[in-house]
């Protein structure tokens, strides 16, 4: 028993030495607060990169903060640090930050965002064809519902996403009705209650995210999108329309205050070297959101597991 | 009267029966590019007063200097000043007092144990009024600790803790000067009918842009969305004084100070109380939106588990908000209680005995403190023996899914179809000058030239903004969302009214209700009715459904004994008494139970835009995730002036109605 007391009280007291000595190898003491956001993978790319910081001395504070909000903070310098913007969801905040001056793009996390139709495999029975997209031009009825029929019902993101449904709909002559959820939550909720009766739906699933793991399904093959196809009518299958192919992939950036890397430039180089792949994160994800653990567990199990590449990372 | 009355009946009448032609045959006419306007506001005639605004509020963040200091500093040192009372609450009940920061902060002081915390809240309820309240209290707190949600609680009641005294005491310094001068009554009443009809989303950006990030920002908002009430039980509280009192303190030469301190707030306490109890419940129902923006608690855990549909720890968690508001809303009631009862000063004794609760909650907490170092489950409550009834919910949902998804979407259909379009219809078909024009008669008829131009000039307002088409969308889910709360609530009021043990009952569930985090429900609800305008429907139905029971009940009970004696002695059957005696007297109370209703529908919008609506809850939404300052305020100020249109013209009539039966 007494040793729970002593060893707390060392402990306090080696932690004082330890922060004092961090203060001595860092460029600044003041915390790099790092913004939290409310889905789990946004979490562990976070806590991750927190903790290597911590591991080279720095001082961390972590902020909840709304995912486009944040960029009032990060040009500030009210917020120092967001690991994870979507180039599909973030890119147009992200670019207008940049160019104010006030924000840096600290490069990839070496995720790769996916987003597209989805639907679940026992769908594929009902409309043979799929995965390809002109599978859905002949069983719009499969998918469709007593409010849309004889169309299909495509459940969209929230309209913030942007994404062109409604465009494409009508550029590849799809016979589907676009209905848009207000937020994540009730997209994944259409999903879960489709599953759980085996009803049709198909809708817009992104990764990485924890869907995947629980449910099986897999993504439409649309045409593979280009920039010319979504800005020039006449290229694609569609002559005489845009958006006659399927979504943006793109990489999920890293951003930071502009004077992130004057203050600490240390803590800079390791940020900008940080990178994590996507099997490594659904794995991560799928062991919080559908498994149940504690996120500071998975982020300890991935520290333990890694030690060599981050130490590489903070140049140890 | 009778005769006066008809002939504008018939006419209102007529012109209503005049709308529904229009809208219902109109839209072939104005399908000609020469009468399109009529219907949809054309796009060059829109002000593009959300971009003035965001400019404003863009110099003001980066450019605006008092001299000194710049505006930024200014709110800077305000979110400093609020910020270290917070923390403080924040270490004292959830997290402990730490050193360093991050993973390797270690904990100097841990945070008050939960036994201690549980033991000073029964202390208080016995304090505020009996063994019975301590019990409620008690079991309340120890829910929060054997359902595994003590931290999350205590970070949102450090919130509450210090979001309270500022709502309570701004509320009341506003109050007094509205007391004290009457022409800032005329200014400060409509800031507040704003303030509690903006949505909160509408103003959260503008506020992270002056407070910065964090639980700051949270708190600011919460204040400003929790003190209205206050400001006018104050007033209100302040006007019935009685006037004797007054005099007294006039005759033995008060001054100013000695007056309001001495005499006018001591005697008004028990209005507010009131007040303070309201401000208690408002700052409990903003701790969802407060998370959004890093309040943390109770919220953050509600909107992450419904994030991954984990709908069993979404519903834990709302319901911890629920207990926790409903142990506050008792002790702040019973407080109140207490301040207006006299109790005697206790005889000189000796100092424990004197304050012998207070020592024995001193005792607990020295040596839960102490022990707790010892034995750990004395500090924090185990988690081995924590329980959950998460997969009850989740598991339930699932069954009703499974089960019953088909009927469901039977009712839905045939709602959608015979109430929820034709109401669409109507509204989306009325062109908007005469809608303007009709409005404005409205207002003039019932409440004299005055508010005839107040909704004139709002209802041009809606329309030179661009939002005409977004607010009909609005006005249509309100409305029809209104119908039906009024037709169940009333009902279930009246009945609640007339039998005490119903009453009881309804009064739980009407509680549970109204402090359950909407956010909750809105997700299984949209498992069984998919995303769509019923869902919305039922979710702003089982919100606002709240007054109208409430209303209703207050106004069916209240009726005067003597009335009813005069109907039972003339021979009335049960049936008369309701229909010819108690209903006609409490319409008026009704009334105001609709206009609530209207008001709490309207503001559940900005929720169900998390659905996915489409009408100006989604535009001040999306203005929040796009961080536009501009875009936001000017559809909440939409949505704000529906909502003082409803309020004024219910309100008016329900004058009206009092002064028919001669109530006043």
């Amino acid at each position: 028993m007494k040793t729970t007391i002593s060893r707390s009280l060392i402990g306090a007291a080696a932690a004082a030495v330890l922060s004092t000595a961090a203060v001595a190898e860092v460029e600044s003491a003041d915390p790099i607060k790092l913004t939290l956001h409310d889905w789990s993978g946004q979490l562990i790319n976070t806590q991750i990169m927190g903790a290597i910081l911590e591991e080279a001395g720095y001082n961390i504070e972590y902020v909840q903060a709304d995912y486009i909000a944040q960029f009032a903070g990060l040009k500030t310098g009210d917020l120092s640090l967001a690991m994870e913007i979507w180039a599909t969801t973030g890119q147009e905040a992200l670019d207008e930050a940049v160019a104010s001056g006030n924000v840096v793009n600290a490069g990839e996390t070496g995720l790769n965002a996916i987003e597209e139709w989805w639907y679940p495999l026992y769908m594929k029975e009902r409309c043979p064809g799929l995965p390809d997209w002109t599978a859905l031009q002949n069983c719009a009825e499969a998918f469709a519902t007593a409010e849309t029929a004889p169309k299909g019902r495509y459940v969209g993101g929230p309209v913030t996403w942007g994404g062109f449904d409604e465009e494409r709909v009508e550029a590849l002559s799809l016979d589907f009705e676009v209905v848009h959820a207000g937020t994540d939550a009730a997209l994944f909720a259409e999903l879960e209650s489709a599953y759980q009766r085996e009803a049709p739906v198909i809708l817009w699933v992104y990764v990485p995210h924890w869907a995947p793991a629980k449910y099986e399904g897999e993504f439409v093959e649309f045409p593979p999108y280009s920039a010319e196809c979504y800005n020039d009518p006449s290229v694609g299958l569609n002559p005489n329309a845009a958006y006659d192919c399927g979504k943006p992939r793109g990489p999920i950036w890293k951003a930071a205050w502009a004077g992130f890397a004057d203050k600490w430039p240390g803590a800079f180089s390791a940020v900008q070297a940080y990178t994590l792949t996507n099997d490594e994160m659904s794995a991560m994800v799928a062991a919080v959101d559908i498994e149940g653990q504690s996120i500071d567990d998975v982020v300890d199990a991935w520290m333990d597991d890694n030690e060599a590449r981050w130490m590489g990372w903070i140049g140890q | 009267m009778e005769r006066m009355f008809k002939p504008s009946i018939l006419v209102f009448a007529a012109l209503f029966a005049a709308t529904w032609l229009l809208a219902k045959f109109g839209g072939a006419w104005f399908e000609s590019p020469a009468l399109a306007w009529l219907m949809e506001y054309p796009k060059s005639w829109v002000l593009p007063l959300k971009d003035y605004v965001s400019a404003a509020m863009k110099w003001l963040v980066e450019d605006a200097n008092f001299g000194l200091f710049t505006f930024t500093e200014f709110t800077r040192a305000i979110a400093w000043l609020i910020e270290q009372p917070y923390e403080f609450v924040r270490a004292v009940l959830a997290t402990g007092f730490m050193d360093g920061v991050g993973r390797r902060a270690e904990q100097i002081v841990p945070p008050l144990s939960w036994i201690a915390v549980t033991a000073a809240v029964v202390a208080l309820g016995h304090y505020a009024k009996s063994w019975g309240l301590a019990a409620i209290v008690g079991l309340a707190f120890l829910y929060l600790a054997v359902f595994g949600q003590w931290e999350s609680a205590m970070i949102t009641l450090a919130s509450v803790v210090i979001a309270v005294p500022f709502g309570v005491v701004g509320g009341l310094m506003l109050g007094l000067l509205t007391y004290r001068h009457k022409a800032f009554e005329a200014v400060l009443k409509p800031i507040l009918d704003l303030m509690q009809t903006i949505p909160v989303f509408a103003y959260l950006v503008p506020i992270l842009f002056m407070f910065g990030f964090g639980p700051v920002s949270a708190l600011v908002a919460t204040v400003i969305y929790a003190m209205p009430p206050m400001a006018r039980i104050t007033t209100l509280a302040l006007q019935n004084v009685d006037p004797e009192i007054v005099d007294f303190g006039k005759m033995t030469g008060c001054t100013q100070r000695q007056m309001t301190w001495k005499i006018l707030v001591p005697s008004a306490l028990s209005g507010l109380m009131v007040g303070v109890n309201q401000v208690i419940m408002l700052s409990l129902n903003m701790v969802i939106i407060a998370s959004m923006i890093g309040a943390g608690g109770l919220g953050f855990d509600v909107l992450s588990s419904l994030r991954r549909l984990n709908i069993g720890g979404g519903f834990e968690a709302g319901i911890a908000i629920v207990v926790l508001a409903i142990a506050l809303d008792r002790l702040s009631q019973a407080l109140a209680e207490r301040s207006t009862t006299y109790a005697p000063a206790p005889a000189k004794t000796g100092l424990f005995v004197r304050y012998k609760r207070s020592g024995v909650v001193a005792v607990i907490l020295i040596a839960t403190m102490a022990l707790g170092f010892f034995i750990p489950a004395l500090q924090t409550y185990p988690e081995g023996a924590e329980l959950s009834t998460g997969a009850f919910w989740t598991e339930s949902v699932k069954y009703l899914n499974i089960n019953y998804f088909d009927q469901f979407e039977a009712v839905k259909i045939f709602f959608l179809n015979n109430f929820l379009l034709p109401i669409k219809r109507f509204f989306l078909g009325i062109p908007w000058p005469w809608a303007i024009a009709m409005l404005t008669l409205i207002g003039w008829k019932f409440g004299g030239w005055k508010l005839g131009l107040m909704n004139l000039i709002m209802a041009t307002f809606i329309a030179a903004t661009g939002m005409w088409e977004k607010a009909m969308i609005t006005v249509y889910l309100c409305g029809a969302s209104v119908i039906i709360a009024s037709v169940i609530g009333i009902p279930i009021g009246i009945w609640a009214a007339l039998s005490p043990r119903a009453g009881r009952v309804i009064g739980v569930v009407i509680d549970t209700l109204q402090t359950l985090p909407s956010f909750v429900y809105l997700i299984p609800v949209v498992m069984l009715f998919r995303i769509g305008d019923f869902t919305a429907m039922i979710a702003i139905v089982a919100y606002a459904l709240v007054p109208a029971v409430r209303y209703a009940a207050h106004g069916v009970r209240h009726v005067s004994a003597e009335l009813i004696e005069a109907g039972v002695v003339s021979g009335c059957t049960k049936w008369q008494i309701l229909l010819k005696i108690r209903l006609p007297l409490a319409l008026p109370e009704i009334l105001l139970g609709i206009n609530q209703t209207i008001m709490l529908a309207l503001s559940m919008l900005v929720i169900t835009a998390l659905v996915g609506t489409r009408d100006l809850g989604q535009e001040v939404y999306i203005a929040l995730t796009k961080a536009d300052t501009g875009r936001g305020l000017v559809a909440g100020f939409a949505i704000a002036f529906i909502a003082i249109m409803a309020d004024r013209v219910i309100s008016a009539s329900a004058r009206k109605a009092k002064a028919r039966y001669g109530l006043d």
